[in-house]
């Protein structure tokens, strides 16, 4: 990246936001945006950056919409009121009106009226800054299709009138919930070797982190953005150690936690510190998530992990959000601290998950401790049958060979 | 200012005549109809399913009328009536919407008006 892309790339967000407020359209402001961009590529690299790259940018973007509102009226168009806008407003708007630009831009990027696809699209588009074909390449998705995509999501935005506004006080909790969904979206999409044949697609998990960043730095009091932000800063700390030279997934018991990125970790659990404070009197999800990542990345080693705060911790997260997965991990950890022979006991007392792969699979693991070969194999088979992806399968293949020599 | 029309989604009863157990909706609906009289622009309520007649001209226009029964609900839910409400914005529409209440006795669909050229 030169440091004129560089600037840009940075920049380019909360000058979007701006633009969009004063014409009220977010395909012009990205075609004058764009315009201003290509001239900055064009141009700083013989003239040298300027000295406030946010504010040249702004100011060419700026004069580059009026242009295009000036065509449009010539061409017959009607939007003759957004070049008094463009024209009396200052120039570099202050810090606070940025930031309330770039949070109104939030919270329409991942309006409820949007489908979550369009959000997660909208989202690295325009909060990210990603082109169109950037956006495709990290979801998958063929170029055709973004675009599509993309134009619809904006068509519903004009034709629907989803305001550009930070939601009220009431409703702002629930809105802020499907913001952090959406990244965290984003960020899984990335991390949890999904589909594709790379097992983490950096990419994604990259842009969730600074989608994560630049929400906490909006609403640094919001402690479940700080956990948000946490879970997914320790959670891609052992990036590296997560997948195995040949492309198998290894689990935490097994990584080399060396290869662990401890200053990621350590922003992460002073993070989740600084959530904790501001919320004594009640558990956010995405908190204590983080709390349990950051007893593991604070234990020297697996057999040396904190189990009885782990248990504490899945105890908080069922009494907020009793999901299969929160439950099945609170048996795991049960597993580490008293033995397969309770862990499986844990596991067996979970009901209603008859249809989870990761039920079996773990039953397959603790079965196979238990020297039931037998049973585990089934369990094994179960888990696999029910679409377990390879690289886990792989992984209680060998597992199963382990349990037999 | 932008209109919407909110499309309520309930269940396919002859709203005309309702039975004791829906005689306190039809109350609430009422009390939103008076509440939200501010930005109500219109709106009807509608014989169930089984009184539509599904018309088409499959010869192009001027061609045989053809007129057919139904169609019939095939949910639970059925289109039963809808308003029309002038919003500043979606967000003031999908507040208006959840005060309807079909919203909580079955679905409200918002939709924005193209508004007249």
């Amino acid at each position: 990246m030169t440091p004129a892309e560089r600037v840009v790339r940075e920049e380019y967000p909360r000058i979007l936001a701006t633009l969009i407020r004063v014409t009220g359209d977010v395909d012009l402001a990205q075609d004058a945006l764009q315009d201003a961009v290509v001239r900055a590529i064009e141009t700083w690299p013989r003239d040298g950056v300027p000295d406030e790259p946010r504010a040249w940018l702004t100011v060419v973007a700026r004069r580059c919409a009026i242009d295009r509102i000036r065509r449009d009226v010539a061409r017959g168009g009607k939007e003759a009121d957004a070049v008094w806008l463009l024209d009396n407003e200052a120039p570099e708007p202050v810090a606070s009106v940025v930031r309330d630009d770039l949070l109104r831009l939030v919270f329409t990027c991942c309006h409820p009226s949007l489908a979550l696809e369009a959000q997660v699209a909208l989202s690295l588009r325009t909060l990210g800054g990603l082109t169109t074909p950037e956006v495709a390449r990290a979801l998958i998705v063929p170029e055709a299709t973004m675009a599509k995509r993309l134009t619809r999501a904006k068509q519903k935005i004009r034709q629907a009138r989803i305001p550009y506004r930070v939601p009220s006080d009431d409703e702002l909790p629930q809105r802020l919930a499907g913001v952090l969904a959406t990244v965290y979206l984003i960020f899984n999409e990335g991390y949890a070797a999904g589909s594709g044949e790379q097992a983490v697609r950096t990419p994604l998990v990259d842009e969730a982190l600074r989608l994560g960043r630049l929400l906490h730095e909006l609403m640094p009091d919001e402690a479940s953005v700080s956990g948000l932000l946490a879970l997914m800063l320790i959670h891609d700390s052992r990036r590296s150690a997560r997948v195995s030279a040949d492309g198998v997934a290894v689990p935490l018991a097994e990584q080399d936690r060396s290869l662990w990125d401890r200053q990621a970790a350590r922003e992460g659990i002073e993070l989740v510190g600084e959530a904790l404070r501001r919320t004594p009197d009640h558990a956010d999800p995405y908190v204590v998530q983080a709390a349990i990542a950051a007893c593991h990345a604070l234990a020297p080693s697996y057999p040396q992990t904190d189990w009885d705060a782990v248990i504490s911790w899945y105890d908080v997260l069922l009494s907020v959000r009793p999901t299969p997965a929160a439950r099945l991990g609170r048996a795991a950890a049960i597993a580490e601290r008293d033995g397969a022979g309770p862990g499986l006991a844990a596991v067996d007392a979970i009901d209603g998950l008859d249809e989870y792969a990761w039920w079996h699979a773990s039953r397959a693991e603790l079965l196979a401790r238990l020297d039931r070969a037998d049973e585990a194999r089934q369990a094994s088979a179960r888990a696999v049958a029910l679409g377990l992806n390879d690289a886990h399968a792989r992984f209680l293949g060998r597992d199963r060979d382990e349990s037999r020599a | 200012m932008p209109q919407y029309v909110a499309f309520i989604y309930s269940e396919d009863i002859d709203w005309s005549q309702p039975d004791e157990a829906h005689q306190a909706e039809m109350a609430e609906y009422g009390a939103f109809s008076e509440a939200a009289a501010a930005i109500i622009r219109g709106g009807a309520v509608l014989y169930p399913t089984a009184t539509a007649t599904t018309v088409r001209v499959p010869g192009g226009k001027g061609g045989d009328v053809v007129a057919s029964d139904g169609p019939y609900a095939e949910t639970k839910e059925a289109l039963t009536g809808f308003f029309i409400l002038e919003c500043a914005d979606l967000d003031e529409a999908i507040a208006a919407a959840a005060r309807i209440p079909g919203s909580w006795t079955g679905a409200v669909e918002v939709r924005p008006v193209i508004p007249r050229m």
